[in-house]
């Protein structure tokens, strides 16, 4: 009941912001604060009431029949992984409302959409009947495409309606698979535990070996995979601050939990002739999106396809299928799920809503180490982190995920360890390049200022420090998330899974 | 075909049974009455009323008399499931007079709201009927009401133009259904549906048989506007008024859908054929798969580039019948189940939405795309119904549209036995990669809606049929989350009713 708590807050805050009269339409951004806040408590008390040493994997189970006809049950339950997705979307909700208090054209449709994304979301991370995660998978898609048509910058209508084809492509995919799931198992239910646990009998390999790959990319593009990324940087750039920031930081990891959770438990047969390919689509992916990322003038951009980067190292993770690998791409998932929040607060929010410009050069002639320390600051704490400097939580995600890829793909290492080369040379040429350029030889400041920007609000500073103890914290101490979640690949699901395709 | 034999206590049971129908046919012509007098103009509220009036009394009256009939050979018949799809037809009628007080119908309104009655009395019996020549009447009195009904606006041309090739078309494709029917009662030598049933087996492969299915199949792919039967659909849809058009669009369509159903699987039952991939046998199953896979392609694709809100919904409506036609290739119970809760969930999804181009072109004076620029702004209430309305239609969750399309999916899939053999698995890719498609078109619409910036700033005043629309949108909202709220319901009448014929014909 505690995990349905978290959607279940976020519903509520929907409700009643939609319900405020117009005259206090501001009062909006505290009531989508405080169930974004409700939400987050719920996750972190749900993390810190799981009991590791129980026998029982899965804990808070609520499994209710909900539509009898085709044996579709309420059933949610958590365990390690979901735990740890839970609170990453609280702390990106709480952050994405402080980074979107600026918010002051139409704020109620803004913060309905906003927690109707977060509620989805939270749904995905604790749903165990295929269905069920199904429909909280598609509730994100259609609030997405508003909140970066109506409220987004540069070429807002493209970048949602592209975002929201790739979406939709991916979800048709999956849709279909599910329909054929239930046509093919001929169990009559959805519930994942049960089909995964009898996946070799209900689901031939013969289905397995289509029904896989068209169910993991469906899922994957959301994730970002190669060459399907390419609704990311262009949907990132176009979104306002707090949407980058969800995209990047919670509805990316929908798509490699889901993956995970659906598509590889569902049909290991098929993960195991698939493997090898998506290995090499996203190691593809890492090099591909730094080398891109280096060439950007844009630093939304940058940080856009920073995130196809890091998202391939979840990809590869997942596909190592050990406790090492997978683990790594779980934590990734978090680590990048802050990093890129951060990225994109600081870009979107602190520096375009003051300058009006990411163009790298422009930034770099306008002193913004010195204009705004704050941002230059925090904007240096998340490359650090993004880069992978230890310390922080990427770094040691990203360590375990290559470390876990060292046994099953040796080859791919060499353009992995070159994607980690480049990653810090992109990131410290954004960051050198737009806060700390040694003399002012970019073009003129366009709008030719001389008022200094507003200061950096406390919203803003809340929130960035939120983001930043986070990654820190976990950097410095990241056994609190390791463990549960190296614990859940002991599951009887999840080790089957790994000792299936291992041992082959 | 047995004689007519009944004596006064049989007139009576009749009467009983079919007593909503003769309310409304009471109700039609006491409206008709009030609408000579020389007032007509100013009681436009009094018959609106009268005939809500009569509605609610005909719905009243099927709730209360909950026994089953089967009168005349099947020429009348009264089941559970007959009972669930009148009492929607009802609701559907309701909720279109509703629209029609605030509709731009000035002159003779009574005839019009007569005509309303007279139509759903013609769609009630379509429910509640399992003889082809009653079929036949039945849809024939449904059809007229609406030619009239299209042509209702005097002074538009497009408004003629619609009923005249609404006329025409409907009219062919009656003849086709006539000549269909009457090939299948001369092979057979009966009109009942039951009776066809235990005979029809013998006369799987005869040719005159099949003549007479596809012969059927084709006067009623005109009715629910199944490609390539489709034309008229888009011109009716625009320049209908509005009113209209929402009836066309769901009442009808759920009649229409009712007894297709009905009639595949009692009548034509033992000729079903096959529409696998590359393995087509002759029957009706290749006649819909076809259908279906055309309406589901060229109504997503049209759509795309409508400018008019009307004539998109058209389209809309063509790629709909084609899903429900898809979900019919299923050719077992669940499938059928799966089917009439869609078309009972689609009905009430569009009845919603025109409701919603009703009001938008009365306050703005159009139906296209720019007529709804900033609507958010002005009418928040009724921009959310449409967002509802319309990503129910375009099937995504948690909105009624997604779980019934699942359903048929799912349920279609299931028939054919995949895995083994991939049966009707290319019907259900079409269909799933063209509902993404259909995305984008209702999403240019809710972005005229919602992003946008409004022309003029006139705040639509709250209408009377607002609070309607909102409780339509609510209920969309409630099936989504809770089918099983109209689902079981369905389901144990169609399990119910399968039994009852199941049974020998002595038994009865």
């Amino acid at each position: 009941m505690i995990l349905n708590a978290t959607f279940l807050s976020a519903f509520l805050g929907v409700l009643l912001v939609l319900l405020l009269p117009r005259r206090f339409e501001m009062l909006s951004r505290w009531l989508a604060l405080l169930a974004s806040i409700a939400g987050f408590v719920f996750a972190c008390k749900a993390f810190a009431g799981y009991d590791q040493k129980s026998a029982q994997h899965f804990q808070y189970v609520t499994q209710i029949p909900w539509i009898k006809a085709l044996g579709i049950q309420f059933f949610t339950q958590a365990d390690g992984i979901s735990l740890v997705l839970l609170v990453l979307t609280g702390i990106i909700a709480i952050a994405g409302v402080l980074f979107s208090w600026n918010v002051t054209q139409r704020p109620r449709a803004f913060f309905a959409f906003f927690l109707t994304i977060i509620a989805g979301v939270y749904g995905v991370f604790q749903s165990f009947d295929l269905f069920l995660l199904f429909v909280f998978y598609e509730i994100v898609i259609v609030p997405k495409y508003f909140l970066i048509a109506a409220w987004g910058s540069t070429n807002r209508e493209y970048g949602a309606m592209k975002l929201t084809i790739y979406s939709v492509a991916g979800s048709a995919l999956v849709l279909l698979v599910t329909a054929a799931t239930y046509a093919v198992s001929g169990a009559h239910s959805f519930d994942l535990m049960v089909l995964a646990d009898h996946a070799h009998i209900v689901f031939p390999a013969s289905f397995q070996v289509w029904a896989f790959p068209a169910m993991f990319l469906g899922f994957a593009v959301l994730a970002g995979i190669w060459p399907f990324h390419t609704w990311a940087p262009t949907g990132h750039v176009a979104a306002p601050t707090a949407v980058s920031m969800l995209l990047a930081g919670v509805v990316m990891k929908l798509g490699s939990y889901s993956a995970l959770r659906v598509a590889m438990t569902l049909f290991p047969q098929g993960l195991e002739q698939w493997r090898n390919v998506i290995a090499v689509l996203a190691t593809i992916g890492i090099l591909y999106g730094a080398l891109v990322a280096l060439a950007q003038r844009d630093l939304k951009f940058v940080v856009g396809y920073s995130s196809v980067n890091h998202m391939g190292f979840v990809l590869l993770g997942l596909v190592t299928l050990n406790t090492i690998g997978l683990s790594g791409a779980v934590l990734q998932m978090f680590s990048h799920g802050i990093i890129g929040g951060l990225l994109f607060a600081v870009v979107g929010r602190m520096i375009y809503d003051r300058t009006h410009t990411r163009d790298i050069a422009t930034l770099g002639s306008m002193h913004l180490s010195k204009a705004l320390p704050f941002a230059a600051f925090t904007f240096t704490v998340a490359s650090v982190a993004s880069m992978g400097l230890p310390g922080f939580s990427g770094f040691i995600a990203e360590l375990t995920i290559l470390s876990g890829s060292w046994k099953p793909f040796p080859l791919l290492l060499i353009p992995t360890g070159l994607g980690v080369v480049v990653t810090v040379a992109f990131t410290l040429r954004a960051l050198q390049g737009s806060f700390f350029a040694a003399k002012a030889d970019g073009p003129p400041d366009p709008a030719g200022h001389h008022e200094p920007f507003d200061p950096i609000t406390l919203p803003e500073k809340l929130g960035a420090c939120l983001l930043m103890a986070t990654t820190l914290g976990v950097g410095l101490y990241p056994k609190i998330l390791l463990d549960p979640i190296m614990r859940s690949f002991d599951s009887p699901l999840m080790h089957q899974l790994i000792r299936e395709v291992a041992s082959k | 075909m047995k004689s007519l034999d009944l004596d006064l206590l049989g007139y009576l049971h009749l009467l009983k049974v079919l007593a909503p129908e003769a309310i409304l046919v009471v109700t039609a012509l006491v409206v008709l009455g009030f609408g000579l007098s020389s007032s007509a103009e100013r009681m436009r509220p009094l018959l609106t009323r009268l005939t809500l009036l009569g509605c609610l009394a005909a719905g009243a009256f099927l709730l209360i008399y909950p026994e089953n009939a089967f009168l005349q050979n099947g020429m009348v018949v009264l089941d559970p499931i007959g009972r669930i799809f009148k009492l929607a037809i009802l609701g559907l009628s309701f909720i279109t007079v509703i629209l029609s007080a605030a509709s731009p119908v000035r002159r003779h309104f009574a005839e019009y709201l007569a005509l309303i009655l007279f139509s759903t009395v013609g769609m009630m019996l379509l429910a509640g009927t399992e003889d082809l020549l009653m079929i036949f009447i039945a849809l024939e009195l449904t059809s007229i009401s609406l030619y009239v009904l299209t042509a209702y606006h005097k002074r538009s041309a497009a408004s003629a133009e619609a009923g005249l090739k609404y006329f025409l078309i409907g009219g062919v494709s009656a003849a086709f259904l006539l000549f269909g029917l009457s090939f299948v009662y001369g092979v057979a030598g009966t009109m009942s549906l039951r009776e066809l049933a235990v005979i029809a087996p013998h006369l799987a492969n005869d040719p005159l048989m099949l003549a007479g299915i596809v012969l059927t199949l084709v006067g009623f792919g005109f009715k629910v506007a199944a490609v390539p039967f489709h034309l008229w659909a888009p011109d009716v849809y625009e320049g209908a008024p509005t009113p209209t058009a929402a009836l066309v669009a769901s009442g009808s369509k759920v009649a229409g859908f009712f007894i297709l159903a009905k009639l595949l699987a009692i009548g034509f039952g033992s000729s079903v054929g096959m529409a696998d991939w590359s393995q087509f046998r002759p029957g009706w199953l290749p006649i819909l798969a076809i259908m279906a896979a055309l309406s589901i392609v060229l109504g997503n694709l049209a759509a795309l580039v409508q400018s008019n809100v009307k004539r998109l919904l058209a389209y809309s409506a063509i790629a709909h019948s084609g899903y429900m036609l898809l979900g019919l290739t299923s050719a077992n119970v669940p499938g059928f189940t799966a089917v009439l809760f869609y078309v009972l969930v689609y009905a009430v999804t569009t009845v919603g939405a025109f409701g919603v181009v009703s009001i938008v072109e009365r306050r703005r004076g159009g139906s296209q795309l720019q007529d709804f620029d900033g609507l958010y702004k002005t009418s928040p209430g009724l921009s959310l119904s449409l967002l509802v309305f319309l990503t129910s239609l375009a099937g995504i969750p948690p909105f009624a549209g997604f779980f019934g399309k699942f359903y048929m999916f799912s349920e279609t899939l299931a028939a054919s036995a995949p895995g083994t053999n991939p049966g009707m698995l290319w019907l259900v890719i079409l269909a799933i990669a063209l509902n993404a498609v259909s995305l984008y078109y209702y999403l240019v619409v809710l972005k005229h809606v919602f992003v946008a910036k409004p022309a003029h700033e006139i705040r639509l005043k709250a209408v009377a049929c607002a609070p309607v629309i909102g409780a339509l949108a609510l209920a969309v909202l409630l099936l989504g989350i809770f089918p099983n709220v109209l689902l079981e319901p369905i389901s144990n009448a169609v399990t119910a009713y399968t039994k009852e014929i199941a049974k020998p014909m002595q038994a009865r």
